[in-house]
């Protein structure tokens, strides 16, 4: 498929889903009251349902799910490994764990940016650890091995600190920063996470041309005038930000930056600078159907996005162990 | 040194003597239920009661915080309980399921008591108690001493403004719980239960800006942060507080099926009267 059709494809799949996320929720409104409610006011009830529970819902679905798609595929395309992704080195977990401290000691009471300055700091030590711990020619098994030591001391800290917490509701939210859940968030959330998003998009989003001239090899990057510290530093932030704030929010969601950008990679013939604006559109759209089924397939029970993001993610994992060993033998 | 023997030769004692006999009123009693917790309190008499659960001494949650000072204090554990060489251990039929088991296959008596759902069941626990305790006089008291109240506080339920119970997490009760009854008989509708719940459950933010109540009823939020009581600083909900009532009730005063639901009856009546004023 041509690129420019694979991209129109894409933003069509996207505004279908947004739509759908948009319409569908619990209070049985129709399309034309839901949409005359969120654009012109309607009455001050379905307003207030259109505009301050499902359009922050919807928002953060679609700039969370492009944020994981997007930071997977530059890690992918800087590690040259088909396995990084946020949430398997522990950068998901560790900015979960940044959030955690910052919600459940009062900080961000006090001080709202504490959630995603938190969780950005969180995110920036997950991915300094997993680097200096795997350096960046790792190979495939170190790389995973300090993601899964990363994430697993991330998580336990999280637990920790809930059980800790003099709050009976605390412990029973550790569920929700592992898994992740766009439930009752509002614009204040957009509001937060949104800025430093954006942030982590535009640093990622302009290594296009470096990524690419690293998929022929460090020399030829080098000899072609890429410097890779700098394209180090910018994928480093860049994740920290965008993936950072999105956690702080939203929880640990994992899996999307690792099947998106599977998914789409040949699609645009292995090109990183071309599979970065796809794989953000993906990841969009991944997570706003999840989403949707959240909502759809168990209404009231408040289902964590992360267990539809593993189930189809697992299997593709599985998957993936399977293509690898068969390279091997 | 004394006082482990003390209580190692209670334990022997009891032990050889442990053949269940039909005890009049037990002497030694041990409750590990915030609820059974208070009714014992109420109905035991003197000395009789030896030990209430831990949760009975938090003011947030415990109507009788003040009264628990006087026992001590057990976990629900069953090594803890054993030692105290209880006649009797009262528990909930929820709470601490292992324990009881473990008490039972160790010999000890054990009562069960389920969670009141109605008003009609506080009067059922508390004649319950005075069995269990020996104490039906005192027990027959208690029940009318409640009567009476609930007939004075009592709302005349010509009107009702339609009220909404919404707690930690979007959490609301519906008619057969303890509080839809407190609500019922405080002159309010459940929203709850036009929304389809009978028990509990999960009230969706949207639902609730749907049905725009005239009340809206809160529970205890605690000082520490947790993102279950997130729900409560969310823009949706406070633009509906900002123009509906709000009521907040002690959770002390109704988490349990004990006489001390006259003072969240009294509350909401207050809050409904609040209501109809404002109309």
């Amino acid at each position: 498929m041509p690129y420019r059709a694979l991209l129109a494809c894409l933003s069509a799949l996207v505004g279908v889903l947004v739509a759908a996320s948009l319409l569908i929720g619990p209070a049985a409104l129709g399309p034309t009251e839901s949409l005359r409610a969120l654009f012109a006011g309607g009455t001050e009830a379905t307003a207030l349902i259109m505009r301050e529970i499902r359009l922050p819902r919807t928002i953060l679905a679609l700039t969370i799910g492009a944020s994981l798609g997007l930071s997977g595929a530059a890690l992918q395309g800087y590690l040259r490994n088909p396995l990084a992704e946020p949430g398997l080195i522990g950068v998901s977990s560790t900015a979960a764990l940044g959030a955690v401290i910052a919600v459940y000691t009062g900080l961000s009471a006090a001080f709202p940016l504490a959630l995603p300055l938190m969780g950005l700091a969180g995110a920036l030590l997950a991915v300094f650890l997993v680097l200096a711990l795997a350096g960046r020619d790792a190979g495939t098994l170190t790389l995973i091995l300090a993601g899964v030591a990363v994430t697993a001391f991330a998580g336990a800290l999280t637990s920790l600190a809930l059980n800790l917490s003099p709050n009976p509701f605390a412990a029973l939210e550790i569920v929700f920063w592992l898994l992740g859940s766009l439930s009752d968030r509002s614009l204040s959330h957009v509001w937060l996470a949104l800025p430093f998003m954006a942030v982590g998009w535009l640093l990622l989003a302009r290594l296009g041309r470096g990524l690419d001239a690293l998929s022929l090899g460090e020399e030829t990057a080098a000899s072609v005038g890429v410097r890779l510290g700098r394209l180090r530093l910018m994928v480093v932030l860049g994740t920290a930000a965008s993936v950072g704030a999105a956690t702080a929010v939203a929880g640990a969601i994992g899996f999307v930056g690792l099947v998106v950008p599977h998914l789409l990679r040949p699609l645009v013939g292995a090109q990183p600078s071309r599979l970065l604006p796809v794989s953000a559109l993906g990841g969009a759209a991944m997570l706003l159907a999840a989403d949707i089924l959240v909502r759809v397939v168990a209404p009231g029970r408040d289902l964590k996005l992360g267990v539809l993001t593993a189930l189809v993610g697992a299997p593709f994992f599985l998957w993936l162990v399977w293509q690898s060993r068969r390279r091997l033998a | 040194m004394r006082a482990v023997r003390a209580v190692l030769w209670r334990v022997v004692l009891w032990l050889m003597l442990s053949t269940p006999a039909v005890a009049e009123a037990p002497a030694r009693v041990v409750s590990m239920n915030l609820c059974t917790d208070q009714l014992a309190m109420l109905v035991a008499a003197p000395g009789q009661l030896i030990s209430v659960s831990y949760l009975a001494h938090d003011p947030g949650t415990s109507a009788m915080a003040e009264e628990a000072q006087r026992y001590d204090t057990n976990h629900g554990l069953a090594e803890e309980i054993f030692l105290l060489a209880p006649d009797l251990v009262i528990a909930g039929t929820f709470t601490t399921r292992a324990t009881v088991s473990m008490l039972r296959r160790l010999g000890v008596e054990v009562v069960e008591f389920a969670p009141a759902s109605s008003l009609d069941d506080i009067r059922t626990r508390l004649t319950e108690m005075g069995k269990a305790l020996g104490r039906e006089t005192a027990a027959a008291e208690i029940v009318a001493r409640f009567d009476a109240d609930l007939a004075s506080a009592k709302a005349k339920a010509d009107v009702r403004p339609r009220a909404a119970l919404y707690f930690s997490n979007g959490y609301t009760l519906g008619r057969s719980t303890l509080a839809g009854a407190v609500l019922e008989a405080a002159g309010l509708a459940n929203i709850a239960i036009e929304a389809g719940h009978e028990g509990g459950g999960h009230l969706p933010l949207e639902q609730l800006i749907q049905a725009t109540p005239d009340l809206v009823v809160t529970g205890r939020t605690y000082d520490t942060p947790a993102r279950a009581q997130e729900i409560f600083q969310h823009p949706a909900l406070k633009a509906l507080r900002a123009r509906t009532q709000t009521a907040p009730v002690a959770d002390r005063d109704w988490v349990c099926g004990t006489p001390f639901v006259i003072a969240a009856i009294r509350r909401l009546v207050a809050a409904r009267d609040g209501v109809l004023e404002a109309r």
